[in-house]
């Protein structure tokens, strides 16, 4: 029996009627489609995390101010202001003897209408460090960052994420103007370098004054909202987290874990906590792709019945002429894999036309995505397809192969 | 001898009911023959033409063809007989209308080993033979009857079978072209082919050199004809 003439054949059933066989195959379809979409999103997912993490620096450590369970959310999440974390905090873990510690940047946050001439922005505002630049691993773009010593004397400066440049100085360069913050009048010293991303934070849209002044002249307050610590290598990372709750507990004179009044965690566990979420709607959506692919294959199973019955005679004829039982096995499981491939490659390509949809909608959002169609989803579309025609297809073959040829030249 | 027949015994099993068919019947056909098995219908005539094709088996008696006992065949052993020494023509064409006539010629040989390239040119010289290689791409149900039962005669000849079985051949035609049908199988028989011609009218059984007639299951006469009728002759008419 020739491979190429069950191929024919079976193509020749799906152009005939081509309503019967869409519907037939709808079910292989949909459930090749869930596959391209489980694989090709996740690791598109990933890629945007990834991209996200190395953003922020994934050598970092964040120490939050009161106590969290491991992976729990922070105190601060729920909107309780704890205000034990201090800048002596930050300037003990940097004069610590860790050699690992390359730098420590720390941060208070606020929001205000920002006063530009007449035009009045809604925009959060950042107390920094100067450390922030080396942290955060970001570049000025224009003017420069402020100093050390800006830092430590309640300079009235400020430099202005990327995006936010462009909204309030349309036209012209914002350097040495002045913006009122909290009816404070500040000099625009920098301008940063866009950095795009922002499914975790956008530095983009942010403003960023010293610490201090930030504190005493706009705030009030001489506590932190949160302080990072850039550790030079992702393997010291797991080490220096112990040092720092360390440090801390002699500080706050904490004896046991449990009473900690701040947590410190890692961009590493940020990563495990997303990819939870992202591996929970793989897990839905590869149930989706399962059950439709069972469904269509009970549906291929249905129409290669439906075959066998139209074709009795010519079964019949080919066993006369001298069709072995397994030349008629080969010859509908043959055909049964050729409509589920052809399945297959349509949901291949829908698949590739959803995730290029999806890419188009995520980009729109203005996060940073990348339009992957992976070579092993499409590898495993054929093959998944191909299985479930083998799979569906041999129980049809299997009956056409035991009919009685006698018979079967019988039949009408 | 190509077929010997001892005794042949067919019985069908119906739930508890035993229908014996054929009730022992005894025969030999040479090489080169040109039989025809005549009776009316149920009289066991087709269920032995099966038994002698390979379609079906015997339940008692000896069928040997070329000395070998056919009774020990499996059902593979018997596939492979039925694709290497039997061509068969049947009543109703049988043929794949979704297929071309040549590919219909080429189907018996797409079980066996033979190559692309032998299979059309083979096919396309039997096509030529009985007259219609102007329809090789042609699909079947834009043939006449006629036209149809000579594709299927080519069919039949694909193979180079050591016999042609031809199941009431001119059952479905009108008489010019049933007369045209039996011309190429008398043709074919003087080229040296065995032919067993199944049918139940008498007129065509005539065709062949010798007639068994079946009644009841039971050889009721076996005779060589003696006024053999000529395809040619009725072609003339």
């Amino acid at each position: 029996m020739d491979f190429f003439e069950s191929v024919q054949t079976a193509w020749q059933m799906i152009t005939r009627n081509k309503l019967r066989s869409l519907l037939t195959m709808l079910g292989i379809i949909i459930g090749v489609t869930a596959v391209m979409i489980v694989l090709s999103v996740g690791e598109s997912v990933q890629a945007l995390i990834l991209n996200e993490i190395k953003a922020v620096g994934t050598n970092l450590i964040v120490v939050l101010p009161g106590y969290a369970e491991e992976n729990g959310p922070p105190a601060s999440a729920m909107g309780i202001v704890v205000t034990s974390l201090k800048y002596e905090d930050g300037e003990a873990i940097l004069n610590s003897n860790n050699p690992h510690i390359e730098a420590v940047s720390m941060y208070v946050k606020g929001s205000d209408v920002i006063t530009i001439a007449d035009k009045n922005i809604s925009a959060s505002f950042y107390g920094t460090t100067a450390s922030y630049i080396d942290v955060e691993n970001c570049e000025v773009e224009k003017g420069r960052f402020f100093t050390k010593d800006e830092e430590l004397g309640n300079a009235r400066v400020v430099v202005l994420g990327g995006k936010i440049a462009e909204e309030m100085f349309p036209d012209q360069d914002p350097l040495g103007n002045k913006i009122k913050i909290k009816k404070t009048n500040f000099t625009v010293i920098g301008v940063l370098k866009k950095k795009g991303g922002g499914l975790i934070q956008s530095q983009d849209n942010d403003l960023y004054v010293p610490i201090k002044t930030a504190q005493n002249v706009l705030l009030g307050i001489n506590h932190l909202s949160f302080l990072r610590v850039k550790v030079d290598a992702i393997e010291n990372i797991d080490s220096t987290m112990e040092d720092i709750k360390l440090i801390l507990r002699d500080r706050h004179n904490i004896q046991s874990a449990n009473e900690d009044d701040f947590n410190v965690r890692s961009t590493k566990q940020a990563i495990t906590s997303i990819s939870a979420i992202t591996d929970a709607l793989r897990f839905f959506l590869a149930a989706i792709a399962a059950i439709s692919l069972i469904v269509g294959g009970f549906g291929i199973m249905n129409i290669m019945l439906a075959t066998v019955q139209e074709r009795t005679k010519e079964i019949g004829l080919r066993k006369a002429i001298g069709a072995k039982n397994r030349n008629i096995v080969f010859q509908f499981l043959i055909e049964a894999m050729t409509i589920t491939f052809i399945s297959g490659i349509i949901g291949i390509v829908v698949g590739s036309l959803l995730l290029f949809l999806i890419a188009q909608i995520v980009i729109a959002y203005g996060l940073s995505w990348t339009y992957i169609v992976s070579p092993f989803s499409i590898m495993l579309g054929c093959l998944v397809s191909i299985g479930i025609g083998l799979i569906f297809g041999i129980a049809p073959a299997r009956k056409a192969s035991l009919l009685n040829p006698i018979e079967a030249l019988r039949y009408e | 001898m190509l077929i010997s027949v001892k005794n042949l015994k067919k019985d069908f099993i119906n739930e508890d009911v035993v229908t014996p068919v054929l009730k022992g019947v005894t025969f030999d056909i040479n090489k080169g023959d040109f039989v025809s098995i005549m009776g009316p219908s149920g009289s066991g005539k087709s269920t032995l033409m099966h038994i002698l094709s390979f379609l079906d088996k015997p339940t008692g008696g000896i069928y040997e063809f070329e000395g070998r006992d056919v009774s020990k065949l499996d059902d593979d052993d018997l596939a492979e007989m039925r694709s290497k020494k039997v061509g068969f023509i049947f009543q109703s064409f049988n043929l794949l209308n979704r297929s071309t006539v040549l590919e219909n010629v080429m189907l018996p040989l797409s079980y066996t080993n033979v190559s692309a390239e032998e299979r059309i040119e083979k096919a396309k010289k039997l096509l030529d033979q009985v007259g219609l290689s102007h329809r090789l791409n042609y699909s079947p149900n834009k043939l006449s009857g006629g036209e149809k039962q000579r594709v299927a005669i080519a069919r039949a000849l694909v193979n180079d079978p050591e016999v042609i079985f031809a199941d009431e051949p001119t059952g479905n035609l009108d008489s010019k072209s049933g007369a045209q049908v039996m011309k190429i199988l008398q043709t074919l028989n003087g080229n040296g082919h065995t032919i067993i011609l199944v049918t139940h009218e008498k007129n065509t059984a005539e065709h062949a050199q010798r007639m068994i007639r079946i009644r009841d299951g039971l050889i009721i006469e076996d005779s060589i004809v003696s006024c053999r009728q000529r395809a040619e002759e009725d072609l003339v008419k």
